[in-house]
C-alpha cells in the first residue's frame, strides 16, 4: 500500500505533507479551530455546530480531501479518549435536578464515530467508515483494516486517522492510503 | 416586543452556533426553517429547550414547534403570551 498525503494537527498548527498550512497563537482549541476555519476559507457553516473531536477530524480530513474527488474513499479512524470530552459536556447539562436541560445538539456528538459521519456528509462519501477506540495509535492495525477494504474493492482509497482529543490536549495524524 | 425579538435573535445565534450570521441578517418575518439559516431538526429541539430554560415554557407536544418557530415574529408573540419566567 502507498501512503500519500499526511496531515497532522497539534499545538495550534496544521501541517500537510510537511508544509505548515496554518499556525495560530490561540490559547485553546476552540479559538484555534475557529481561526483555522476562517483563514483556510473552509465555508461550511455546519462546522460551528460540531463538537471539538469532530472539528479536529474534519479539519485534518479537509486538508487532504478538498483537492480531489473522493467519492470512493473509505474512512478508518481511531482514538484513545472516544467522545469523552463531549460526554462530560453533555453530563454538565443534566447534572442538576433543578436546572435539568439536556442539550440535543451536544448529545448527538456523544459517540466518537460521529466525526467520520461528519466527514462523509461533507464529501458525500457513501463508503465504509469505522472508528476504533484503542489504548494508543496502532498504525499496523489501521493499515491492516484499510488493506482489507481496498483489496475487497469496496473503496479506491482509505483515509486513516488517529484523532485524539480531551479538553485542551489534542492531536490528529491523518493519512491517505491506496493500493 | 422589539426587545424580545432582538433578544431572541442573539440567543438563536449563540445557542445554535450560527457563527457566520449577524443579528441584522435575521429578519423578523423570515422563515427560521427552510430559509437561509440552514437550521435542522436538532436545532428545532434546541429551541424547544431554550423555551423551557429561558422562558419557562414547556411544550407538551414537540410537533407544536413547527407552528411556534415559523419566524422570530411568531416565536416572540408566543413567548410573550405564555412565558412564566
Amino acid at each position: 500500500m502507498k501512503k500519500t498525503d499526511i496531515c497532522t494537527i497539534e499545538n495550534s498548527k496544521i501541517v500537510l505533507n510537511q508544509q505548515t498550512l496554518f499556525e495560530s497563537q490561540a490559547g485553546n482549541f476552540s479559538d484555534f479551530a475557529k481561526e483555522a476555519y476562517k483563514t483556510l476559507e473552509i465555508n461550511y457553516p455546519k462546522f460551528h455546530k460540531m463538537d471539538h473531536l469532530s472539528k479536529l477530524a474534519f479539519l485534518a480530513s479537509e486538508m487532504i480531501l478538498k483537492s480531489n474527488e473522493h467519492s470512493k474513499t473509505a474512512l478508518v479512524f481511531a482514538n484513545k479518549s472516544s467522545s469523552l470530552d463531549t460526554d462530560f459536556k453533555y453530563q454538565e447539562s443534566i447534572n442538576s435536578e433543578e436546572h435539568y436541560f439536556p442539550s440535543p445538539a451536544v448529545f448527538v456528538y456523544t459517540l466518537p464515530n460521529i466525526c467520520v459521519g461528519e466527514i462523509s456528509i461533507r464529501h458525500k462519501l457513501q463508503t465504509e467508515n469505522a472508528f476504533f477506540v484503542l489504548d494508543e495509535f496502532d498504525e499496523e492495525f489501521l493499515n491492516s483494516y484499510a488493506a482489507q477494504i481496498l483489496q475487497s474493492g469496496k473503496a479506491e482509497k482509505v483515509l486513516c486517522g488517529w484523532v485524539e482529543l480531551y479538553q485542551e490536549s489534542y492531536k490528529a495524524f491523518v493519512y491517505l492510503l491506496t493500493l | 416586543m422589539e426587545d424580545l425579538k432582538l433578544e431572541l435573535k442573539n440567543k438563536i445565534i449563540e445557542v445554535l452556533n450560527l457563527e457566520d450570521i449577524a443579528v441584522e441578517e435575521i429578519k423578523d418575518t423570515d422563515p427560521l426553517f427552510g430559509g437561509g439559516l440552514g437550521l435542522d431538526s436538532i436545532d428545532a429541539l434546541e429551541l424547544i429547550v431554550l423555551l423551557d430554560k429561558d422562558y419557562g415554557i414547556k411544550l407538551a407536544d414537540p410537533k407544536k414547534g413547527k407552528e411556534i418557530f415559523q419566524s422570530i415574529e411568531v416565536m416572540a408573540k408566543y413567548i410573550e403570551e405564555n412565558r412564566t419566567k
